[in-house]
């Protein structure tokens, strides 16, 4: 029998990084811009989520641990992380005019590396004594969820059981739609991402745009990082176990024709598809990473038939990874 | 020029051709840079004085007549994969898949030599393998490149999805042939009999790899400079509308391009596992389908700059693995100083292509 009480929540939580992932980089490409640095700013923003909890555990030692800035430090740390990932990645591209595709890459490199050379040298590096880095105290503090969750039955369990920032992501997925949809600041940003010349003749600062689309989207998508660490993975920080959720999220964006809206329910399937092999009973080791092969195959699908139809409304934002230089013209 | 009220502070324009030996001054001096700030970084995180972490690292990456060998087999593999990716690129086709390429030339490689090992006899069997793997890699980079010459579906986003594909397909074959049961690895392949692997020259066989992309190289330089198929090639990049104008027919340039680019792909592959692995991973590739991407954006698709750009981070590579093992950090810190350096380089390039005006000082360089 299909356990559904337990696999929608469990799809939820694997859901939620991709979904931070995936908010954040339709943001930066809704402004022409493809970040394929999205896995190494997620990477960042959870190790420096890490760090700020590693110090602020740390220098409490013994006594609890005051919620509120056992919060705010990871949240703050992971935010300044990314957004500096975010900057780098808009200097390079939009004022030095790089290859988005390379610059992103290289952010790739450097960040799964930071994440990792971090993760595995922290310990040794501040001379502390602990085996792993083990959060367990901010953890609970962040996946803490309504008290009243579990007695609510089914509905509790489903709708109600998770940390704060699962809910934020869908708030911040639902308030981006929102803003890119049907604001004049979201005109604004998918004009540029559309035709940066036209956007540029009609007196939009297109630079402005492209740098607060992407360093935003970079912070955003850093978050996903800081919940995979501090929820999903109750603080315990192991290098590579992110793995590739970030290509994932990236894979999702186009699943979902760049409308974070959609992104709250694709998200969740594809965490369903991801831990699918899980609920399926005689499902062998080697079935699972078959099962594991999923998202990608729906993703190329996906693209493959938006290409074919041509349907005006769900191609990716026409000057995608095309530069912009006003005197090119 | 007459003063406006209005003129921009800056003021950037087009710079029409810089000689190639002020260029190549401008990435050295970027490149030095970088080494400086990475050498920050170091002091920072491990607390040694820069030299002496240099010297370690060149200790690290030419130390011994060992290490020199294995940097070599490293640069023979990152230079065939940025080869294979370079003609691609310079058709403006963005193959973001040579790792699942490689992976799946490995896998087919694999495949002949764990069924077919001992049944037919090793010239062949080598033979079958390396077929195998080129027809492999051939396939799985000429997929993306029929929808986007067909339909124009965007070939950045398929050919990276492919990587994972190829990766999960690798995986579950590898907890198939598992062995022993449950480790979760392949394994020595053929260990006893050492069916299908490439003949060795001494204690490995790093000699003929790196033979065999010397010719690569060679090969791709002329193929991409003189041959009827380059010259379509860089048409087809500046612009296809052009192209079709002289009748040059553009989706066949692009699905033959990429059927070049996935063999040697899958050609890589073959060379990892009979050559040197003679096992299978899933992280095989290693990041280099990656990596190689930048190596051919550094050299501007120049064959033989390729030659330096890769030895430059493969350098790296091997001497911030010494630094690692030597302080007790981990294997990532190379990446970190990779980073750093290709940034620096991406960023250089904007020097080269522009000028920077200062308003009031017209016609004056930032650069």
């Amino acid at each position: 029998m299909f356990d559904l009480v337990s696999f929608i929540p469990r799809a939820i939580i694997q859901g939620m990084p991709l979904l931070f992932g995936c908010t954040g980089e339709t943001i930066s490409e809704k402004a022409g811009s493809l970040n394929l640095g999205i896995p190494g700013v997620m990477y960042v923003g959870a190790m420096c989520g890490v760090i700020g909890a590693f110090f602020y555990e740390h220098s409490h030692q013994g006594t609890d641990l005051n919620p509120f800035l056992a919060i705010m430090i990871p949240f703050l740390s992971c935010l300044i992380g990314s957004l500096l990932m975010g900057l780098l990645f808009a200097v390079l591209t939009v004022t030095l005019r790089a290859n988005q595709n390379v610059v992103g890459l290289a952010m790739t490199t450097f960040g799964v590396g930071f994440g990792n050379f971090f993760g595995g040298s922290l310990m040794k590096l501040t001379g502390s004594s602990v085996p792993s880095i083990a959060l367990s105290k901010t953890s609970i503090i962040f996946s803490k969820s309504l008290p009243f969750a579990n007695d609510m039955g089914w509905f509790g369990k489903i709708f109600l059981s998770y940390g704060f920032m699962t809910y934020l992501a869908i708030v911040i997925a639902i308030i981006t739609a929102y803003i890119l949809k049907r604001t004049r600041v979201g005109l604004h940003l998918r004009a540029v991402g559309e035709n940066p010349a036209t956007a540029d003749a009609a007196g939009i600062d297109v630079n402005k745009y492209k740098y607060f689309a992407i360093c935003i989207g970079c912070m955003i998508a850093g978050l996903g990082g800081l919940f995979y660490v501090m929820d999903y993975a109750s603080g315990v920080w192991s290098n590579d176990a992110f793995g590739d959720r970030g290509w994932l999220a990236i894979a999702l964006v186009i699943f979902t024709l760049w409308k974070p809206n959609i992104a709250i329910f694709g998200s969740i399937l594809f965490g369903g598809l991801y831990i699918l092999h899980l609920f399926i009973p005689g499902a062998g080791m080697a079935v699972k990473e078959l099962y594991k092969m999923l998202p990608y195959v729906v993703t190329i699908l996906v693209l493959i038939i938006t290409s074919m139809r041509r349907k005006r409304e769900h191609q990716p934002p026409e000057s995608l990874g095309l530069p912009y230089f006003r005197e090119d013209r | 020029m007459s003063k406006q009220i209005k003129e921009p502070f800056l003021h950037i324009t087009k710079r029409k051709e810089m000689p190639a030996r002020r260029a190549w001054a401008i990435r050295i001096s970027a490149i030095v840079a970088a080494l400086i700030v990475c050498a920050i970084v170091t002091t920072l995180t491990t607390g040694l004085d820069p030299i002496a972490v240099y010297s370690a690292m060149i200790d690290g990456a030419v130390g011994s007549s060992r290490k020199v060998l294995v940097l070599f087999k490293e640069l023979a593999f990152l230079l065939c994969i940025s080869l294979a990716l370079t003609p691609a690129f310079k058709m403006k086709f963005w193959n973001l898949g040579g790792e699942g390429q490689v992976l799946i030339g490995a896998w087919a490689t694999s495949v002949v030599m764990i069924y077919l090992g001992g049944v037919l006899p090793n010239g062949l069997l080598i033979l079958v393998m390396l077929i195998a793997a080129i027809g492999a890699g051939a396939v799985w980079a000429m997929i993306p490149a029929f929808f986007k010459a067909k339909w124009g579906t965007n070939e950045t986003l398929f050919t990276l999805m492919m990587n994972y594909v190829a990766i999960q397909l690798v995986a579950y074959f590898i907890i198939l042939w598992e062995n022993p049961k449950g480790s979760g690895h392949v394994g020595i392949i053929n260990q006893s009999g050492r069916e299908g692997w490439l003949p060795y020259i001494g204690t490995n066989s790093y000699l003929f790899i790196i033979i065999f992309v010397a010719i690569i190289t060679i090969g791709m330089h002329v193929y991409l400079k003189y041959s009827k198929h380059g010259y379509e090639i860089s048409v087809v990049g500046e612009s296809q509308r052009t192209a079709n104008y002289v009748g040059i027919k553009v989706d066949r340039v692009i699905i033959r391009t990429l059927l070049l680019s996935g063999a040697i792909c899958g050609f890589t592959g073959w060379m990892m596992v009979s050559g040197t692995d003679h096992t299978i991973t899933t992280s095989l590739a290693g990041g280099r389908g990656f990596l190689g991407i930048m190596v051919s954006w550094l050299a501007q698709f120049n064959s033989i700059a390729m030659v330096f750009a890769a030895l430059l981070l493969v350098f790296l590579e091997q001497g911030a693995g010494e630094i690692s093992t030597s302080c007790g950090l981990n294997q990532s810190f190379g990446d970190i100083l990779t980073g750093i350096i290709l940034f620096f380089i991406i960023g250089c390039e904007f020097f080269i292509n522009y000028i920077v005006h200062v308003r009031k000082s017209s016609g004056k360089e930032e650069a």
